[in-house]
């Protein structure tokens, strides 16, 4: 059943994702990729950047895509009602209770807990991004690719739409397969 | 015409914050304050509230303040302002390219955007690090990621039951401790 399908693979990184949307990525990609092989890593990757190129949320942006993709508008629907729902709802039936608990050390632990677990699945990813891209673009592309968009993002603070758009106009060009 | 301005602030936030939900937040007090319907302490308490939950903060904050000041109605109009523009220009660019992808350019144009996702993943790594840092210092944190890497990454176990298991760890870890506190802050 794909819409049982597609709500689990978002419910469960919208439910243990802490750190806002980004940190749901790679739980998103595992989930995507990997348990249900709906894209492979270089098509989850041109997803990521284009949602990363356009403004807003990125959780609901590649909910909406992704669940899109597999279903058309009912299957984007469901994608994002798994993203969003939960922890909304979680969070406006537990006001009262969460309100007593913001400051409490535990409640705060709670979510600084998990964030070395979502850094190593961020850099798992990071490092299959560049396996990939080492894969379909050589060694020297990629060195040139990394550090400038490296140098551009961090170092000059370019806004990261021009860094993407820039990345596709240089791919178009250089890098089609012949 | 306050839903008009629920689905005004929202949109502005959605289509303005770039850098995913947590970069629109500024964008989101912005418009609160605009149309003057909470003030900075509520406004940071809610934050602080969303970040006691998982899951993105854009929308649970959308949510919330839509709730607030418009009731159920206001709530679907803050989240479908911020969420159904952006989603609805990644479906039609997507799906454009997609109707592209035999020309070996379009190809070319996958592979000249994957190192730079990776370029911005590895930054989001690194910031997620030392926010941890931040929180525990190194030693914590790197037995921390060296614990992930080696259940995640070498033993295959589904990322969603390492980090369910740490939050039950957390959860029923030195209850009484915690029982004291609370109770002093109740008197």
């Amino acid at each position: 059943m794909i819409y049982w399908e597609i709500f689990l693979a978002f419910f469960i990184p919208g439910i243990l994702g802490y750190g806002g949307g980004p940190a749901t990525i790679p739980l998103i990609e595992y989930e995507v990729v990997h348990r249900y092989g709906w894209m492979s890593v270089e098509e989850f990757a041109e997803v990521l950047a284009l949602g990363n190129a356009l403004p807003g949320p990125i959780a609901t942006k590649m909910a909406g895509y992704i669940g899109f993709e597999q279903a058309g508008i009912l299957g984007a629907s469901v994608g994002l009602f798994a993203t969003i729902a939960p922890s909304l709802m979680l969070m406006i039936v537990l006001l009262s209770l969460l309100y007593k608990f913001k400051d409490s050390p535990k409640v705060k632990l709670l979510s600084s807990i998990v964030r070395p677990t979502i850094a190593v699945l961020l850099g798992a990813m990071t490092l299959r991004f560049a396996e990939t891209s080492y894969a379909e673009s050589g060694i020297l592309q990629t060195g040139i690719l990394i550090g400038a968009s490296y140098y551009l993002l961090e170092r000059r603070k370019v806004h990261p739409a021009f860094v993407i758009l820039g990345a596709l106009i240089y791919g178009a060009i250089f890098l089609a397969p012949s | 015409m306050k839903h008009a301005q629920i689905f005004m602030a929202f949109f502005r936030a959605g289509m303005l914050g770039y850098g995913g939900g947590p970069a629109s937040i500024p964008l989101i007090l912005a418009e609160v304050k605009r149309y003057g319907w909470m003030g900075d302490d509520e406004f940071s308490d809610i934050l602080a509230i969303g970040n006691t939950l998982p899951g993105p903060i854009a929308t649970k904050m959308a949510g919330y303040i839509g709730y607030r000041v418009g009731g159920i109605l206001g709530m679907l109009n803050a989240i479908i302002a911020s969420v159904f523009p952006t989603v609805v220009l990644m479906i039609i660019l997507l799906v454009s390219l997609a109707s592209f992808r035999d020309y070996p350019w379009v190809q070319g144009m996958t592979n000249g955007v994957v190192p730079v996702v990776a370029v911005m993943l590895g930054a989001l790594t690194w910031g997620f690090i030392k926010r941890s840092k931040q929180d525990f210092g190194w030693m914590k944190v790197i037995f921390l990621l060296i614990g992930s890497i080696l259940l995640i990454e070498i033993f295959g176990i589904h990322p969603a039951l390492v980090i369910l298991a740490l939050l039950l760890f957390v959860f029923f870890r030195k209850p009484e401790k915690e029982q004291l506190k609370k109770e002093g802050e109740t008197e």
